[in-house]
């Protein structure tokens, strides 16, 4: 690796540390009853609500239909996540100082499947809440599921649903690419 | 103010006055709809969804609740309750509220308002609290401006007729209270006909600037006269309270014509800073005197009454220069102040001139002792030292007056029916407009203030017939908007108020819009019968009294089925809200309720007592359409027969198999 593609693998390293402070992922309702909006924010290690009481009137919501209740205390996911990007950040800055090509590749491709597993983590979860719903529920649509889009905006019922990257899931995808730059960078002088 | 006979005696010789002037009979269209302009609706026109550019704040007179308005819209938002029960909410039923409405007569369910009054900090609206009179039985209550809720209401001891109040001070140290109708003092049975020697009229200053320690710091010892309104100085004249007097001719019977016989009447202008120095010399004498003060604590969502035994009281006598008299023609109803501080201006009902006097020359006079005479060791002021005008010809009934910041008065006159624009210093009417009929108050939003916004002016009339499709004999009254903005005042808008509005206060919305309270929290919640989550939702026996600790969410009740109740017990329903939601209350209504029913704001605890008479299953429901399921929301209570076994049982759901 050029001294450019380390000090970039460097700063992607880095960039993620951000990611405990932004939440990554965002999911809006919005109803003719919520005008303002309820939402909801997932971080690498939690799950809050727009306001402190968004979280607990979404599930108060939620039991019409017969949604399992968010418990972000009950998802083992965001007890590991914390612990998968820490060791992006180590491996990315380990790689930056030993300065070998491979393990640039390596820290990238790391990162990019880890990205496409926690997609399917993500859909899995949308798709169990939305379609495992409890029998006794007052309202019962036949055909009609609850899943929120994996990312853009779905009318559930009387509900916007949006689901769009925050802060954090963009300071994730731009690390993704800065790593992506050192790789070019560093196939081009090499060239 | 003058009845509604002599209004139509007024009106009649209006009409006449008019007809000769015109030379033929008045058209009554002509009377009834004086000109809109055409621009008016553009003026007054909010668009749905939008929001008015001032709350105002209108009293409820014989209704005994203030309702709020947005302007200039004229669309109602809010009656707020204050000194009467109201059956919608449970106020005044619910073992929480009902210390709020405890005097030394005991339990009141009612009363009359007649003035609210913004809280201030250096003469300009603050936001934090309006303060209302009432009048029947002497009372001030505090309006907290984050909920619209009465947090606190002070009953004012030796007082009857408390109607110059609460008219505040600049920085809210403190609001007054007076006697419109003098009594003994203290109170004693004498002959009605021993008044002039028994009767004495008394001025309060009541501490208002902390919650929940209103007070009545002292009291002034005044001659039996009728105290009428009153208005605090600011600026220059911050330290001075102005109050009007009529009856100074002390009459007890037929006042119509008994009292209307001086040609002048008085302000009494009160010192009260040199009344704090007397208080802290000593020369303020504790009185007995029963009084309450009841305070609702936000937290606890419950009221506690706290009875009073004793009040300082100044006799003038004792303590020079706290009180002086201005002379007023005649009868004076308003008593305000410009917005500089400088200039006061009377209304006197049965005057042909509006006195204007000067504050600066009061100060003079003083200093050079320039007294008429002196009434039980009050000073009367000469008229002509302290006048600085009188306005002539201003109108028939002139009674208040508001300011607009640009140096003009305004004042209500009953009789004539009109508003008339004045400019104070130079003492000469600029503009008068009709109203639709009989105005009493008026009010410029932040016109008695430091900063009036000088945009609308609002007329509040006392008849209203043919304005609006008929009702019967019972009338609602009307509020008209006018834009003052111009050299001419011009009547834009006209909307219909609840009760009697007797005066009205307006604030900025962006004072206050963005502090109001949208849910009360749970995890605060202190109510001692509180239950925080369904799962400690439970019935207790206690001998006859059983206490049902319920939740409601939607949109069910915890719990929604309850045995084991029996004839001859007293229930307690202390249900509590559990919902964070904005705009989600539950109510609560249960079958034979004789205690009206409850609306809980989310977070908020309440109860219900209920005494069932007969055996059978009561529904109870929620009364608040919360949901797309507020019909479910529903219950059973089972009352057996007095002494019957049937166990407690209760649960939502699935009915417990065994019973703990």
């Amino acid at each position: 690796m050029n001294i450019f593609s380390r000090g970039l693998l460097a700063l992607a390293s880095l960039l993620l540390i951000l990611t405990y402070f932004f939440p990554l992922w965002r999911i809006e309702l919005i109803a003719p009853q919520y005008p303002e909006g309820l939402r909801m924010f997932i971080w690498v290690n939690k799950i809050t609500g727009g306001t402190e009481f968004d979280l607990y009137n979404i599930n108060l919501l939620n039991h019409y239909i017969g949604m399992k209740t968010i418990e972000p205390e009950a998802i083992p996911e965001l007890k590991i996540m914390p612990f998968i990007v820490g060791f992006l950040i180590v491996f990315g800055l380990l790689s930056s100082l030993i300065g070998k090509r491979p393990l640039l590749y390596a820290w990238f491709i790391t990162f990019l499947l880890l990205g496409i597993a926690g997609f399917v983590d993500f859909y899995k979860w949308e798709y169990d809440y939305g379609h495992n719903l409890d029998p006794n529920a007052p309202i019962k649509i036949p055909g009609l599921a609850y899943q929120p889009p994996l990312i853009g905006t779905k009318q559930l019922l009387n509900m916007l649903a949006s689901s769009f990257p925050d802060v954090g899931g963009y300071i994730a995808v731009l690390s993704l690419a800065l790593g992506f730059l050192a790789i070019i960078l560093d196939i081009r002088k090499s060239a | 103010m003058l009845g509604k006979k002599k209004a139509v005696v007024g009106g009649l010789s209006a009409l006449v006055v008019g007809a000769l002037l015109a030379g033929c009979p008045p058209k009554k269209e002509a009377v009834k709809t004086q000109a809109v302009g055409t621009d008016a609706a553009s003026k007054v026109y909010v668009p749905p969804g939008k929001y008015d550019e001032f709350y105002v704040f209108f009293s409820g007179g014989f209704n005994g609740q203030v309702t709020v308005y947005g302007v200039p819209s004229g669309r109602i938002i809010k009656v707020i309750k204050v000194f009467s029960v109201d059956p919608e909410t449970g106020y005044g039923f619910s073992p929480e509220t009902k210390p709020m409405l405890m005097t030394s007569h005991g339990f009141l369910p009612w009363d009359d308002t007649h003035h609210p009054w913004l809280s201030q900090t250096n003469g300009e609206h603050d936001g934090r609290w309006l303060f209302i009179n009432a009048n029947a039985t002497p009372r001030i209550a505090r309006i907290d401006l984050t909920t619209f809720e009465t947090t606190e209401i002070i009953e004012i001891p030796n007082t009857a007729g408390n109607h110059p109040s609460p008219y505040g001070t600049e920085n809210t140290e403190y609001v007054v209270a007076g006697s419109r109708f003098s009594v003994p003092v203290p109170q004693k049975d004498v002959p009605i006909e021993s008044y002039k020697e028994n009767f004495k009229g008394v001025i309060s200053f009541i501490k208002a600037n902390e919650p929940g320690k209103m007070d009545v710091a002292f009291q002034i010892l005044m001659p039996g006269f009728d105290y009428d309104l009153a208005r605090c100085g600011r600026g220059p004249s911050h330290g001075w309270c102005f109050f009007t007097s009529y009856n100074t001719e002390q009459a007890h019977t037929l006042l119509e014509v008994n009292a209307s016989k001086n040609d002048k009447d008085f302000i009494a202008a009160i010192n009260w800073k040199r009344a704090e120095e007397c208080v802290a010399q000593g020369k303020a004498k504790d009185m007995p005197a029963t009084y309450y003060h009841n305070y609702y604590d936000e937290k606890k969502h419950m009221a506690a009454s706290e009875e009073k035994k004793s009040v300082k009281v100044i006799d003038p006598k004792d303590c020079p220069g706290v009180a002086y008299f201005l002379p007023t023609p005649k009868s004076p109803h308003g008593v305000d102040v410009s917005d500089d501080g400088e200039y006061i201006v009377g209304g006197g009902k049965l005057a042909t001139v509006i006195p204007i006097h000067s504050f600066s020359k009061m100060l003079k006079a003083i200093e050079q002792k320039a007294f008429e005479k002196e009434i039980e060791g009050i000073p009367v002021l000469k008229y002509d030292a302290v006048l600085h005008c009188e306005l002539e010809k201003p109108c028939l009934g002139p009674l208040h007056t508001e300011f607009d910041g640009k140096g003009f008065g305004y004042t209500s006159c009953f009789v004539s029916s009109e508003v008339v624009k004045f400019d104070y210093k130079g003492c000469k009417v600029v503009d008068r407009a009709p109203t639709y009929y009989s105005v009493g108050h008026l009010l410029v939003p932040g016109g008695d203030t430091k900063k009036p916004y000088g945009k609308y002016l609002i007329a509040m009339n006392k008849i209203t017939k043919d304005r609006q499709l008929p009702t019967g004999p019972e009338l609602i009254q009307s509020a008209q908007l006018y834009d003052i903005s111009g050299e001419k005042m011009q009547l834009i808008h006209e909307f219909f108020t609840i009760g009697e509005p007797h005066y009205a206060q307006a604030i900025v919305a962006d004072k206050i819009k963005d502090k109001i309270k949208k849910i009360y929290s749970l995890a605060e919640n202190e109510h001692p019968y509180a239950v925080k989550a369904e799962k400690d939702a439970r019935v207790e026996r206690k001998g006859n009294e059983v206490h049902i600790y319920m939740t409601m969410i939607r949109s069910h009740f915890v719990p929604d089925n309850i045995e084991g109740i029996r004839v001859g017990d007293t229930v307690y329903f202390h249900v509590t809200n559990l919902e964070q939601d904005w705009d989600i209350p539950h109510g609560f209504a249960v079958k034979g309720s004789e205690e009206a029913e409850l609306l809980v704001m989310p977070g908020q605890t309440k109860t219900l007592v209920w005494k069932p008479k007969a055996p059978g299953v009561y529904p109870f429901y929620c009364t608040d359409f919360c949901s797309a399921l507020h019909q479910e929301m529903q219950g059973y209570i089972r009352v057996s027969p007095a002494g019957s076994n049937v166990p407690l049982k209760y649960y939502t759901g699935t009915p417990p198999t065994a019973q703990k």
